[in-house]
């Protein structure tokens, strides 16, 4: 599986269907209510959300996903303290059921420890990319089976998030390689981990060179530039783009701060507040990771990230003619059922018959 | 796939762990309900029943609109459908309704076959949405889906019980299709006879054992509405777009010299439990059942037909992709085989040929030959002819010139003689024949 995909072709979630003259409604039909019954259905389902960090150790990733989630995702408190540095890449999840206001998310947590952290990190993203194609496999082969589940369960991963470590200069090789290859399959939202060990003027200047490096490489970050739908999305999302990516700071220790209980870190100069816009981004992240766009990461794994992913795999398993190959299952009159494919080999007998006929 | 060493730890199977703040997700059902608003809904209607009874009018009346459309007449040689789309547009939701109307259906003088073209259709649709499924390159989100959602079956009023036509086509689609049965023009019955007539038409369908839609009674907050609901099966409706003044306000009825039908009335009729039940309350229910429900089944019996199997003898998990390749490459093989086949046939077939027209050809060599022959033959005797001709022409030249010369002499000689035996020969007539 070449992991140097193409990128993935801009589409539109809106639905193409045919021309159909609008019909005016005098009076109240009921048909908003569906949207009740949709979301009724929803939380009855419940919603599954899959979630990847990725970055050195002593980032906070750990750490990261604790605040984000307000909860101890993690059994030991402080992993990687203490623990030796595993040699190889090791992918850990955890899956978690979380409930707010009624609303229950399965949330999956994959942790990555190890990453490149050897001297020689040559392909270290290849774990990685394996774990994310194999979700995907995974639910491709549910998906074709012939007697398929209700509710198909979902362990793609929606989103990816790349600690960057805070240089302050620019985007290291390591970070580049892998940013190209994991923007291909998976939703990346790189993070400016540790930023209390930046000021805010090197703040923006490493954000503005991370963005610069990002444009040079055509790395195509969460939310891609081309799945924006309409106007609307567009200038939420270049908000969104101008402060990518965010300068993080986690903590799941609280401080009094002038009487609010907030989550910070303690130094001998200051409380650093995690959720304080003036002192770190963690706010937009959070916002953009779950109050905002969290449906928006699904869709697009689902209908982008997957849907290539398919493409590449079936048209790996057998050798068919370019363009889209249908399996013509009209219904014939008894006999043999008509074999998939029209083929060019088909097209050559037909040709040769022909010949044969035109001679006589 | 690669070593990749994952521990998964699901600690005692997914537990729930508590939240020591406001996380925020608890938006996520609106969030979706965003994403679908955008997208719009899409529903699909089949009306199945007697010319006459009342769809197009029914249809218009759920849906405070007036679709456009001629009603059918009764001379149809078969059934047919027609399907028209429609956008609606409320508040900020958008639908895209698809409403299909059987044609002539019940009207013929044999009517076996009529629930054949409904099927049909039915069909297609699953079919047309399996093969978008199956594309390598698909766009599934951005699909029309026109799969049936819910089937209104209308019943005629006759108060008795079902007809044997209803019986049979119920039974054909109720594994296709939610169908939800509905007793059309009910104002023509009063309501002793439409208990009376329910009673009977659901006994009937329990016995012949044909599966209508049910409204689901799983979830606890429409359980109790959808259950009430269950037990008013089939709604006796009426349909109308006239309306008129009742009281102080305009509403949708009809008018008999005896009184006024109102269309809203919950004691008149059941047209706005239908419209409770099909719009309101379990429009997406009933999406959710074609699509988990009817098209599994289909998909499931259309790719078992076609011989593909999730699991082989060995209890082996087979893969579509699998079974699809060994049947590809089977079928390839045939087809070279056909081909190889009908590449021999020619070759022979041309083989035949030109032996034919060698042979032909040879024939013609021959005859030629023989044409010159003749020919020559032919010139030979003409030219030994002329020879002999010639021969007796100078012979005869010959023989000429030497009489002459006899003759010029004789002529010198007795010429005298001559004269006077001419004189003799004149005179004696016996002499003169020479």
């Amino acid at each position: 599986m070449d992991p140097l995909r193409q990128s993935p072709s801009p589409c539109s979630s809106r639905p193409s269907s045919p021309k159909t003259p609008p019909c005016e409604i005098h009076g109240y039909v009921g048909i908003e209510d569906v949207l009740d019954q949709v979301k009724i259905k929803a939380m009855k389902m419940g919603f599954e959300f899959n979630i990847m960090v990725v970055g050195q150790s002593g980032l906070g990733k750990s750490t990261m996903v604790s605040t984000l989630f307000k909860s101890k995702v993690w059994k030991c408190t402080l992993p990687g303290l203490g623990m030796p540095i595993p040699q190889t890449l090791q992918l850990k999840s955890v899956t978690h059921v979380i409930e707010e206001k009624g609303v229950k998310l399965k949330l999956t947590v994959t942790d990555t420890p190890g990453f490149g952290d050897q001297i020689n990190n040559d392909k270290c993203w290849d774990p990685i990319l394996g774990y994310i194609n194999e979700q995907y496999e995974r639910y491709l082969q549910e998906e074709i089976l012939i007697t398929r589940q209700r509710h198909i369960p979902d362990t793609r991963v929606h989103c990816c998030v790349y600690f960057v470590p805070p240089t302050g200069h620019c985007l290291r090789p390591l970070d580049i390689e892998l940013l190209q290859r994991l923007c291909r399959t998976v939703n990346v939202v790189p993070v400016i981990a540790r930023a209390d060990s930046l000021t805010l003027e090197e703040r923006e200047a490493f954000r503005r060179r991370i963005q610069h490096n990002l444009r040079t490489h055509c790395i195509e970050v969460y939310p891609q530039k081309c799945f924006d739908e309409d106007i609307n999305d567009r200038i939420l999302n270049s908000k969104i783009r101008d402060r990518i990516p965010f300068a993080v700071v986690g903590s799941d220790q609280e401080y009094l701060v002038n009487g609010r209980c907030v989550l910070g870190r303690k130094t001998k100069w200051g409380i650093i507040e995690v959720e304080n816009m003036a002192h770190c981004e963690f706010l937009l992240l959070r916002d953009l990771l779950i109050r905002s766009h969290l449906q928006d990461l699904k869709d697009i794994t689902h209908n982008v990230h997957y849907e290539n992913y398919r493409v590449c795999r079936l048209n790996e398993s057998h050798v068919l003619p370019r363009g889209p190959c249908w399996v013509n299952l009209a219904p014939t009159p008894p006999g043999p059922p008509v074999a998939p494919g029209p083929s060019k080999v088909c097209r050559q007998a037909r040709e040769d018959s022909d010949d044969d006929e035109d001679d006589y | 796939m690669a070593a990749t060493d994952i521990a998964r730890q699901v600690g005692e199977g997914c537990r729930t762990v508590p939240l020591a703040g406001h996380v925020g997700f608890d938006s996520l059902p609106d969030q979706l309900v965003n994403k679908s608003v955008s997208q719009g809904f899409c529903f699909n209607i089949l009306c199945v029943g007697e010319t006459g009874l009342g769809k197009s009018t029914l249809m218009d009346t759920l849906f405070n609109t007036k679709f456009e459309g001629e009603p059918a007449t009764h001379t149809q040689p078969g059934v047919q459908l027609r399907s028209n789309t429609y956008d609606l547009q409320e508040s900020n939701v958008g639908l895209k309704l698809t409403i299909v109307s059987t044609v002539g259906f019940g009207d013929q003088i044999n009517k076996e076959d009529s629930y054949k073209p409904i099927v049909e259709f039915i069909d297609a649709q699953f079919e047309a949405y399996l093969q978008e499924e199956l594309k390598i390159r698909r766009v599934l989100h951005a699909y029309h889906d026109s799969r049936i959602h819910a089937c209104l079956y209308f019943i005629a009023p006759t108060g008795h019980s079902l007809k044997s036509l209803d019986l049979v086509t119920m039974k054909k689609l109720d594994s296709k299709v939610n169908i939800i049965p509905i007793i059309a023009k009910s104002d023509a019955i009063s309501k002793s006879e439409l208990t009376k007539f329910k009673i009977k038409i659901t006994s009937e369908l329990v016995s012949n054992g044909v599966q209508i839609y049910q409204f689901p009674t799983d979830d606890e907050s429409v359980a109790e509405i959808n259950g009430t609901m269950n037990a008013h099966l089939p709604f006796a409706v009426i349909g109308s777009t006239e309306e008129l003044k009742i009281g102080n306000k305009m509403m949708k009825a009809r008018q008999y010299p005896w009184g006024t039908v109102q269309v809203e009335n919950e004691a008149h009729c059941d047209f706005v439990k239908l419209r409770e039940m099909l719009i309101r309350v379990n429009m997406e229910d009933l999406r959710e059942q074609t699509h988990s429900r009817h098209y599994e089944l289909y998909r499931r019996c259309k790719l078992e037909e076609m011989g593909f199997q999730d699991t082989d003898p060995d209890s082996k998990p087979f893969s579509l992709q699998e079974t699809y390749e060994a049947k590809r490459n089977e079928f390839l093989g045939e087809l070279q085989k056909k081909e190889e086949e009908m590449r021999q046939m020619f070759v022979q077939r041309v083989k035949e040929k030109e032996a034919e027209l060698k042979e032909a050809e040879k024939e013609l060599h021959e005859k030629f030959d023989r044409l010159k022959k003749l020919h020559q033959d032919e010139k030979k005797k003409l030219e030994d002819k002329k020879k002999s001709l010639d021969d007796e022409v100078n012979a005869f030249k010959q023989r000429k010139t030497a009489a002459e010369l006899l003759q010029s002499q004789s002529s010198q000689a007795g010429g005298s003689q001559t004269l006077k035996r001419d004189k003799e020969k004149k005179n004696n007539p016996w002499l003169c024949t020479e």
